[in-house]
């Protein structure tokens, strides 16, 4: 299965270091392929549940997988394998003998994450996560990297801490923590309501919701740049998709007035996190804070919760994935190769440098949400979801975000284009690093002509249907 | 119908393929890429033809590609489709063949030809374009190639430009999509159809209607450079000028004044519109700015810069013939927008020649060019003739519908503007020809090392030549079937069933 | 009031004492052993809770806590060698406010 085949990998890299390089990434592509055969499977047959030792529900683990679930874990196949061989290719071996058990391990718990089928089993893969991304954070080395990932640890340590509080009461509550068994018992008490503020806050933190995301710009820009990738496109992810869970399936109360705190905060978010990004002076602190503002669209779906606009939070998800790690490998060639990131001298990269930039560029039109991208269909979506509930003041943050996006990204571009002395001799970068960033990249255009088939997968099982039902029956009455 | 079914794509391919390759193309590989470049061109055109006789045999042309659920990817030919895809087709070979010349041995020139290629399909996908959604989506690209076109030559002026340019059309970009979502949210379909989709939403729907309208025509007049959305075209002079001549007098402003023709046409039709109010003031902004480029061209001293804001005079011409909103005028207008492309490119390569030749970029600096390079100056001459209207050229042709429509649709204050404008125009030109033809030089001209006739290389000449020759031709012959002017009677005889 | 409210009283008076102490204290060391006060507030809190639930006693929040546990002494392992990295880095065990450039 996809949980125990990287664990395997992680055994296997740390107790033999020497062919660190081959077996990390036979792991990488045998993961990615059971990945292909889950989607056969699910394809086949709709939703699957597996019980762990045969126990079922109340007692053992279950795993359990549907569009949702199937479609992240896809994701993380395809930028996974991406990484692990950008990584093969930028890291010395020394770093790679600490990379590869580490980033498998990271991997192990997102598989966890994204098919677990109970709370408490969530909240194990959850820690796992946070802590192999901490210890990835560190593996830079130097002050400023040690002590974002000291940052990133208390942090991360302090939303598990609230996520399982909130577990204690609904444990106390309902006597189970699976999720299918909780959704059929839920009802509206102030012991839920106090669970659910609690899990949703420590998961906030831990996806760096504004005004909770102080933390990750420092860890997501002096982290190397194949592990900003892995944070900025997987790790945030994890704890939205258990927000995700949680809010469509566990809690699918009427729950208008936090949503719109949740949209509300995902609004200013969109904002502070573009004009924030667009202060900058160096690009990775850039791109960190383009991620905040990103973040903030997946939070405008929780106020709309149409079952469009859910799906659109999702594609732009699953388009930031791409992009965003497109973007962050993209500026580590910059880094390798100009010997810094400030953004006013990456003068002639686009000479020099052309399959760089050009992923650069692509993945910036996805992120902007301009045609044709997984950016936009995923921001048409919204838009539309927004419009359609005749919500459109969000339909104006979200445009007003993208000009935000366009402004910082084309500051970036522009400055490439400049024939502006160049001061630093060029280091090497090899092809292989621009070809992965610039593949990635084009994964996240190529999002944007395969929408009728993705949104179809995500159909599967019907994640979205709860809330959309709820919303409904709220509206009737 | 279904046979025809990939016709619209090839028409597209014919210059993405090539343009995806040039970009792999190493820089030396010259002969590969003017290969590749003509050919596309080449096939471009055939294409066309090809469409232009099946569209005028009542044949239909759609491409229907899955896109969203509910919402389509449409490529469709009709025949307003094809006389914006002929012009930038048919230039785009004479600006290949130019652009080869102009570019002999400067730096990266398998980048410029990459997004040159590209621009010309984001141009020939708005003209295609058979929803409004791929319409957005095309108008995007468009912007984005152009980009790198604008700040090809990489000095911080060009980066400046750049920068303004984006402004401008990310912002009109984002104004374009929230009208097309807010439409969409409304009405169910973006489908261009003839007389427009809205008319069921009339009665109830009167003020989201009219802010939508704002919203769209804002957003597509920042292409179109209508005033006050202009400032970004001056400042974008400074790409080569091979992009100043396709792009930002014939693609870029007439994807916005393009735009504005579907806007009013096929989605709220020109009936709707009028109900509600909306033409009339479009055609006051649009007769402000052919004044205000006029007067602002009057005191340029750059040469491409006086060009630029004839352009955005000129340009308006076409909203203005629309917005007049009477069956005559919008023949007007329509075949303005043929005419004009074909007289200010001409312009453009004059002025690309002349700096590119003799180092002149100033009005000031232009006595006696006509004795050095007679024939240049001669099709800069007949261009700017065009311009003012004279007859027997393409601009009479044009002006005369103008005002004919406006009287016929009781708007008589067109008739001032028109007669205003065209004063105007003669005042900025006619100093132009008389320098170069009857001052004598300031200085001896700079040794050349061309020898067909002293003038300059034969690449850069025969375009401009011929875009001359074309604009006479088209004055002359505008009664003849197939030319543009029965073209944009037939455009408006569906449009007012007439 | 019976005994399993009064742990999960204490439960809950520890996790708010644990947070009080993270925000509160600069030294690293004293943040992680907050972090640890408050996970000690959650398991009680877990195991007083779960009596209601069920009025035999229930296997699964003790098996809940014991692998709660274990996350907790890894994570604090790795916090602990975080910390003294830290401190041969940058000379001290305190989080300094980054200036950004």
């Amino acid at each position: 299965m996809l949980i125990v085949l990287p664990l395997i990998g992680t055994l296997l890299c740390f107790l033999l270091p020497r062919q660190v390089k081959a077996l990390g990434l036979m792991t990488a592509l045998a993961i990615a392929a059971s990945a292909v055969a889950l989607l056969w499977q699910l394809l086949q047959q709709g939703a699957m549940r597996y019980s762990v030792g045969g126990w079922g529900a109340p007692l053992g683990i279950d795993l359990y997988a549907d569009g949702l679930s199937l479609l992240m874990l896809l994701i993380t196949a395809t930028v996974g394998l991406a990484i692990s061989i950008y990584a093969n290719a930028a890291f010395k071996l020394d770093k790679l003998v600490h990379f590869w058990p580490l980033w498998l391990l990271l991997w192990t718990a997102l598989n966890a994450l994204f098919l677990s089928a109970d709370l408490f089993n969530l909240y194990v893969s959850l820690e796992l996560l946070g802590l192999s991304a901490v210890a990835l954070v560190a593996l830079a080395g130097g002050s400023a990297a040690l002590g974002a990932a000291m940052r990133y640890l208390l942090v991360s340590l302090l939303g598990s801490m609230l996520y399982l509080l909130g577990l204690a009461l609904l444990y106390h509550s309902f006597a189970s923590v699976d999720i299918a068994i909780l959704a059929q018992r839920m009802e509206s008490t102030p012991a839920v309501w106090a669970a659910m503020a609690l899990m949703t806050v420590g998961l906030l933190l831990k996806t760096a919701l504004f005004p909770l995301h102080f933390w990750l710009p420092p860890a997501h820009a002096n982290a190397p740049a194949a592990v900003s990738a892995l944070l900025s496109a997987l790790v945030v992810k994890g704890s939205f998709y258990i927000l995700l869970r949680l809010w469509l399936e566990v809690f699918p109360l009427s729950h208008a007035a936090p949503g719109q705190l949740l949209g509300l905060l995902g609004a200013a978010a969109i904002l502070w996190g573009g004009v924030q990004a667009l202060r900058q002076t160096r690009l990775k602190m850039l791109i960190a804070y383009s991620t905040v503002s990103q973040l903030g669209y997946l939070f405008i779906a929780f106020p709309l919760a149409t079952t469009m606009a859910w799906k659109g939070a999702m594609y732009l998800l699953l388009s930031h994935a791409l992009a965003k790690s497109a973007m962050f490998l993209a500026a580590g060639n910059l880094l390798l190769f100009g010997g810094h990131d400030r953004i006013t001298q990456l003068d002639r990269v686009a000479q020099r440098l052309p399959l760089t930039l050009a992923a650069f560029a692509l993945a910036g039109v996805s992120i902007i949400g301009l045609p044709i991208s997984g950016g936009f269909i995923g921001k048409w979506l919204l838009l539309t979801a927004a419009m359609q509930s005749g919500e459109w003041g969000w339909a104006v943050v979200m445009i007003l975000g993208s000009l935000l996006a366009a402004a910082y990204i084309f500051k970036v571009i522009g400055y490439a284009f400049t024939q502006a002395e160049v001061t630093h001799e060029a280091c090497e970068v090899s092809k292989t690093m621009g070809a992965t960033a610039f593949v990635l990249a084009l994964a996240a255009i190529v999002l944007g002509l395969i929408a009728p088939w993705l949104l179809a997968l995500m159909d599967i099982a019907e994640p979205f249907a709860m809330s959309s039902a709820a919303l409904n029956a709220g509206a009737a009455a | 119908m279904s046979e025809y079914f990939e016709l619209p794509l090839l028409i597209l391919a014919s210059s993405m393929i090539p343009g995806l390759i040039i970009f792999m193309l190493p820089e030396e590989a010259v002969r590969t890429r003017i290969a590749l470049n003509m050919s596309g061109a080449l096939i471009k055109v055939m294409l066309v033809g090809f469409v232009i006789w099946g569209v005028s045999n009542g044949q239909q042309y759609e491409t229907r590609l899955p896109f969203l659920p509910g919402l389509d990817l449409v490529l469709k030919a009709d025949a307003l489709s094809i006389l914006f895809i002929t012009l930038s087709t048919v230039l785009w070979l004479v600006t290949t063949v130019y652009a080869i010349g102009y570019l002999e041995n400067s730096p990266h020139r398998s980048r410029f030809f990459g997004f040159f290629s590209l621009c010309v399909t984001a141009t020939v996908g708005i003209a295609l374009a058979g929803n409004l959604i791929t319409f957005v989506l095309f108008y995007e690209l468009l912007t984005l190639t152009t980009y790198p076109l604008i700040v090809h030559r990489g000095t911080e002026e060009a980066r400046q430009a750049g920068r303004t340019y984006l402004i401008h059309t990310m912002f009109g970009g984002a104004l374009l999509l929230l009208g097309t979502v807010w439409l969409y949210s409304l009405t169910g379909t973006l489908e261009f159809t003839q007389r427009g989709f809205v008319s069921g939403l009339l009665p109830d729907h009167d003020n989201s209607l009219i802010i939508i309208f704002v919203l769209l025509i804002a957003g597509l007049g920042v292409k179109a450079a209508l005033v006050p959305l202009h400032s970004w075209l001056p400042r974008a002079m400074v790409a080569p000028a091979p992009v100043s001549a396709l792009l930002h007098a014939v693609a870029v402003v007439k994807a916005g004044a393009f735009g504005i023709v579907r806007v009013i046409y096929d989605v709220y039709g020109i009936e709707v519109a009028s109900t509600l109010g909306v033409t009339l003031p479009l055609a006051i902004v649009a007769a402000i700015t052919v004044i205000y480029g006029s007067v602002r061209a009057l005191f340029q001293d750059d040469l491409k810069r006086r060009l630029a804001f004839s352009t955005i005079s000129q340009v308006s011409y076409i909203t203005l013939g629309i917005a007049v909103a009477g069956p005559i005028a919008t023949i007007g207008g329509l075949v303005h927008l043929v005419h004009q492309g074909m007289m200010k490119i001409t312009l453009f390569f004059c002025a690309g020649n002349l700096a590119e030749t003799l180092g002149i970029h100033k009005v000031s600096e232009m006595d006696g060019v006509g004795r050095r390079m007679p024939l240049t100056m001669a099709a800069f001459t007949l261009g700017a003739f065009g311009m003012m209207g004279a007859p027997p050229l393409a601009g009479f042709v044009s002006k005369w519908y103008l005002g004919l429509g406006a009287l016929d649709a009781g708007q008589d204050w067109v008739i001032f503007i028109l007669a205003g404008s065209s004063l105007l125009n003669a005042m900025y030109f006619l100093p132009i020809l008389h320098r170069a033809w009857f001052r004598e030089p300031m200085h001896e001209w700079p040794a050349t090392h061309y020898l067909w006739r002293r003038e300059t290389a034969w690449a850069l000449l025969l375009p401009p030549l011929f875009t001359a020759f074309l604009s006479l031709l088209l004055g002359l012959l505008a009664s003849l079937p197939y030319s543009p002017l029965e073209w944009a009677r037939f455009i408006t005889s569906l449009q007012y069933a007439l | 009031m019976n005994n399993a409210y009064l742990y999960a009283l204490t439960g809950i008076v520890l996790f708010t004492l644990g947070l009080y102490a993270l925000i509160i204290y600069s030294h690293l060391l004293r943040k992680i052993l907050a972090i640890n006060i408050m996970a000690s507030g959650v398991f009680l809190q877990l195991v007083a809770l779960s009596t209601r639930a069920r009025p035999l006693l229930d296997a699964v929040p003790h098996a809940m806590v014991i692998t709660g546990i274990v996350v907790a002494v890894s994570a604090t392992a790795l916090a602990l060698a975080l910390m003294l990295r830290l401190r041969d880095a940058s000379g001290s065990a305190e989080l300094i406010e980054e200036s950004t450039e």
